[in-house]
């Protein structure tokens, strides 16, 4: 039997942008086990509740993540108009959808960009986030922000868009796409990244379902799971089938993450030609009593948001459980027996997220 | 989504995530609230597009099972509801022993 030695990765690597340490103990070049370690950068945002009311926490939601920002205030805003029993005005709700689908386009070439980073193609890492560039702008455009957005609020949105700025939405993903199909093609067909990536870090179905992953990495491995399909914000009345892939490795979860970016501007044609018209907002009367579990589809995965409110202005619990956190397990699962070399692809592959993580 | 949430005794936590386990549920999440000396733990699980939901009520100086021999991935929420809360968790697989979260103040969420 070889000797076992441990490897510290992380939580300063260059694959990582954020924090995460594992410790990798290796038998010669393989991995034979990962312990992660976060806790780095824990900012308790979840405790602010004590002094932020139930409408200003949609702002903290919102400062839990960067890219994630969106969905954070959408999911939070959510949770709390389900417990006060609030409708949303459809327009609302199909501009939460538009904003949503931008998040996951943004997202996923922000990825694609970091995993062609990864295994050395520095050209297509610029490509994809100067395409992801264009969905910074329409967000710029529409919300006034690129990073932090605030356009949520408990009962609608902020800001209506008109429906000039929508028709110019609906060319820019045209255009979007086309460039999209260009800067896929190396990450798909071009041998050199299939062998960074076929077959390597397998999650079976089975494995994949017992340890509770999520998102595209659950997706990757056969399982149809997509929280988009309960109808929440305009998904009901959207036509979409959830992307799924069989082989369970690096290459599938690229490949489910690139096939989402496509059904993500199919999903904001269809919202822009069915946009309804009308309010963006209600009025909120009265405090929040009870509780609720909201779940929404994150580009990383299923996040839950559980709120618990006494019918203060002061909610007691809001709790944020990200795609990341669940995708840990399964982060540990896919590491044993690889090679040390497929360590930072295979970290890439889940697509963490550490600041939402860690809140 | 449902939105129920069934009572469970703390001593029948392992019972309970067995049976589910058997059903083909899977974790999705666990954490703790604060409430007058005591906890309220919600531990969430799916299938599909499924969710059981059960809370349990834990005084606080009073120990609960680890679900981690029933659900392995457990051990993250474990940690977390440990290291934030003060929930006392016994027999947890991968246990960090109040380091999973390098916080300043001892258990600040309690």
């Amino acid at each position: 039997m070889s000797n076992r030695s441990v490897i510290p990765f992380g939580p300063q690597h260059p694959v990582l942008p954020e924090p995460i340490h594992l410790d990798l103990v290796m038998e010669d070049e393989k991995v034979v086990e990962a312990i992660p370690s976060i806790g780095f950068i824990h900012r308790g945002l979840e405790k602010l509740v004590d002094k932020k009311d139930f409408n200003e926490m949609v702002y903290v939601a919102e400062r839990i993540c960067g890219i994630c920002s969106l969905g954070h205030g959408l999911g939070y805003s959510e949770a709390v108009e389900h417990i006060m029993d609030i409708e949303v005005p459809a327009r609302a709700r199909y501009l939460r959808t538009i904003w949503s689908e931008l998040s996951r386009i943004h997202s996923h070439l922000l990825w694609m960009g970091l995993l062609a980073d990864a295994f050395g193609f520095e050209s297509l890492y610029m490509d994809c986030w100067r395409l992801r560039e264009e969905a910074l702008d329409m967000f710029e455009a529409s919300t006034g922000g690129r990073v932090i957005f605030s356009v949520m609020k408990i009962g609608g949105i902020r800001r209506d868009v008109s429906n000039e700025m929508l028709k110019d939405f609906n060319e820019r993903i045209f255009k979007m796409e086309e460039d999209l199909k260009t800067i896929a093609r190396p990450f798909l067909e071009d041998a050199a990244v299939q062998t960074r990536l076929r077959g390597v870090g397998v999650l079976t179905a089975e494995q994949a379902d017992a340890l509770g992953c999520t998102g595209p990495f659950l997706r990757a491995s056969g399982i149809s799971c997509d929280i988009r399909s309960t109808g929440y914000c305009a998904y009901g009345d959207i036509n979409f089938t959830p992307i799924v892939s069989t082989e369970g490795d690096s290459y599938a979860r690229t490949k489910c993450r690139i096939e989402e970016i496509f059904q993500a501007f199919d999903i904001i044609h269809q919202c822009i030609d069915k946009m309804p018209s009308g309010d963006i907002e209600v009025p909120v009367k009265g405090m929040p009593n009870g509780e609720y579990m909201m779940r929404i589809e994150q580009p990383r995965g299923e996040a839950l948001y559980y709120v618990k409110a006494n019918g203060t202005k002061f909610i007691d619990r809001m709790r944020v459980r990200t795609p990341t956190f669940a995708n840990l397990s399964g982060l540990v699962e896919i590491l044993k027996g690889c090679d040390l070399a497929d360590v930072p692809i295979l970290v890439l592959t889940i697509d963490p997220c550490i600041s939402c993580t860690e809140r | 989504m449902n939105t129920e949430f069934t009572a469970v005794n703390p001593g029948s936590i392992i019972d309970e995530s067995q049976k589910l386990k058997f059903a083909g549920y899977h974790l999705m999440q666990q954490c703790a609230t604060r409430i007058p000396d005591a906890y309220e733990l919600i531990y969430t699980f799916g299938k599909g597009l499924e969710v059981k939901q059960l809370k349990i009520t834990l005084p606080e100086n009073e120990e609960i099972s680890s679900i981690t021999s029933i659900y392995p991935c457990a051990f993250i929420y474990e940690n977390e509801m440990h290291d934030l809360f003060g929930v006392q968790i016994k027999m947890i697989n991968i246990d960090f022993e109040g380091k999973l979260y390098r916080t300043a103040i001892e258990t600040p969420f309690k």
